[in-house]
């Protein structure tokens, strides 16, 4: 068994004693006659001697294999039935491996480990662009129109906007739309705007307060 | 006794007749001739006539006998002047052409309301030069577009008071001001324009919602104090007078109180405007027939939608004038009323009198392809 060059350098930085606390485990390793650097074993027992090596002096990859062998060969002849793995899963020895435990009640991950406020807190955000859609929604001039026409005027609370339908063949286009595309041609015609570029977050807000407007419909794309 | 309206009693009577034939035995086309000829006969003995072959009606019960007239409607305008938007201006003055192109010409047209857009002079003024065109008699009713900039001043003073009565041919027409809201613009301190902007928007909850008031509702009670129950009556209004979607106010708050005037006729149909679509309802005995716009269609309510509505197809965003147009209300000899919709590039939807006095049994209109989503 081979040991990686990271967990030697964790291997290191245990074997600096004094900067330890007392509530802390500590492996305390034998001094060098020679005033060699010392390596421990995360056991808090086995310890190695580097010879030709100071403390604080670059080693060789091939040195740090060396003293990652020794320990393992060290370690191995003490525990001639031991596993290492179950000892490396608790940082020590193997009998000192705990009776195996009732799984965690729900999975944990840093990503998912937001609270209730944070939902609240995101929640808000999001109504936020919606109520921004609906702004533009309701007025002509935020649609950049020119004839006083708004699409409240003819989609009341987003009604008939069906986002949920799209993409679809829209015959009318000869070509399969998305809602934007949708958006855009009536920006275009009956509001008689300009269409909105992909990136506008005016069409961002619009899409939000359509697909709002459509919470709990069943996504049916490509529906006539 | 119940109150029946006169369509139900035809049917019940004429239902009753022929179960009289069934006791006599089965008859031949002659034996049936021979039995109503008696039928007649003794009929005239007792003071009864016979106005249709197999219908006998008491005189004092006698159904008005109506010479049938056609009325054309244009309605939900919504203009705008013309260097802010001509495409409305385009589609009152086709419904115009469509109009003064019957032939026959109707004996008069009504205008459902919402001239205006957002109730400005130059928008009304406009609206009234273009209504002049008209060749038949125009009766005007106002609309919340026309009303909430200056509290009706300039409408009135074009087109006079907004609730008035008169009678043709036997039929008493009532246009009513149904669009009154209760104030709630002073306590958020609300120029004119922001109220008409406020009431002009369909989905916003501030506004009121509409009703007759009861001012308007007295004035109704005594103009039709004095008509027989068998004078056939057509309200105008420019609210459903039925509630079916609060939130759009598509609604009038005491449509009830309302109702329970008109109930007292045997025949009485409401014409209205401000929904946009072809809408159809039938409540107790007064059918209720919505209006076409000229200048966009509404989506049907998510909810509320009266059951007798046969839905028309949606429109296509594509075409301006697609789910717009006008129409016709054919006043039948019965005083009842078979409603053309005039859906431009459309096949015109017919919904004959008897659909709604049937409850839907009879007549169906052609069935809905594009229903909402």
């Amino acid at each position: 068994m081979r040991l990686s060059y990271p967990f030697l350098l964790a291997l290191s930085l245990t074997a600096a004693p004094a900067a330890l606390g007392n509530d802390l485990p500590r492996h305390n390793v034998p001094d060098s006659k020679d005033g060699n650097l010392v390596v421990g074993l995360c056991d808090g027992e086995t310890s190695v001697e580097v010879k030709g090596v100071k403390p604080g002096e670059p080693m060789t990859r091939k040195q740090g294999q060396a003293i990652a062998d020794a320990l393992m060969k060290e370690w191995q002849r003490k525990h001639p039935d031991g596993g290492w793995l179950a000892a490396e899963a608790t940082g020590g020895s193997a009998s000192q491996v705990p009776e195996p435990q009732s799984p965690a009640s729900a999975q944990f991950q840093t990503y998912g480990a937001f609270t209730e406020r944070d939902k609240e807190i995101w929640k808000e955000s999001t109504e936020r662009l919606v109520a921004e859609g609906k702004r533009i929604f309701h007025d002509a001039k935020a649609l950049g129109g020119t004839i006083a026409i708004s699409c409240d005027m003819c989609h009341p609370d987003g009604s008939n906007t069906h986002a949920e339908t799209y993409p679809k063949f829209q015959t009318q286009l000869g070509r399969v739309a998305l809602l934007r595309d949708m958006i855009n041609w009536c920006i275009e015609n009956p509001v008689r705007g300009k269409p909105f570029p992909d990136d506008d977050p005016r069409l961002k807000a619009l899409e939000a307060y359509m697909l709002a407007q459509r919470k709990g419909a069943v996504l049916d794309y490509g529906k006539h | 006794m119940a109150h029946k309206s006169i369509e139900t009693k035809y049917y019940e009577e004429r239902a009753s007749f022929f179960e009289d034939l069934k006791v006599v035995g089965a008859l031949s086309r002659r034996g049936f001739l021979q039995i109503a000829g008696v039928s007649a006969g003794i009929a005239a003995a007792k003071g009864l006539i016979v106005p249709q072959s197999f219908q006998l009606i008491e005189i004092a019960n006698a159904a008005p006998s109506i010479a049938p007239f056609t009325v054309a409607y244009v309605s939900d305008t919504h203009l705008y002047t013309r260097n802010v938007n001509d495409r409305f201006i385009r589609s009152a003055v086709k419904a115009v052409e469509d109009v003064n192109a019957l032939d026959p010409q109707p004996d008069f047209v009504l205008f459902g309301g919402d001239l205006a857009q957002l109730g400005r002079r130059e928008e009304l003024d406009l609206g009234a030069q273009i209504l002049k065109d008209v060749k038949a008699p125009v009766k005007m009713m106002v609309g919340e577009h026309d009303w909430f900039l200056d509290m009706g001043a300039h409408w009135q003073e074009l087109f006079g008071p907004p609730q008035y009565s008169f009678d043709h041919k036997g039929v008493h027409f009532v246009t009513l001001m149904s669009v009154n809201e209760k104030d709630f613009w002073t306590a958020r301190g609300m120029t004119p324009e922001e109220r008409m902007q406020t009431v002009a928007g369909l989905d916003n909850g501030v506004q009121s919602r509409f009703e007759v008031g009861p001012e308007g509702r007295d004035w109704l009670a005594k103009d039709l104090a004095a008509l027989d129950k068998a004078t056939p009556v057509v309200i105008f209004s420019h609210s459903p007078l039925y509630k079916y979607y609060h939130n759009w106010n598509f609604w009038t708050d005491d449509a009830e109180e309302v109702q329970a005037i008109l109930s007292k006729f045997d025949t009485v149909s409401v014409i209205h405007g401000h929904t946009h679509q072809l809408l159809l309802n039938r409540i107790g005995n007064i059918s209720f027939y919505g209006l076409l716009s000229t200048a966009w269609p509404w989506p049907y309510a998510p909810e509320g939608l009266p059951k007798l509505t046969v839905q028309m197809n949606r429109a296509d965003p594509f075409d301006g004038f697609d789910g717009c147009g006008d129409g016709q209300l054919n006043i039948l000899a019965s005083g009842m009323v078979d409603k053309v919709y005039n859906l431009w590039n459309r096949n015109p939807v017919t919904v004959r009198a008897s659909y709604l006095s049937s409850g839907g049994a009879q007549d169906r209109p052609p069935a809905v392809t594009l229903p909402s989503y």
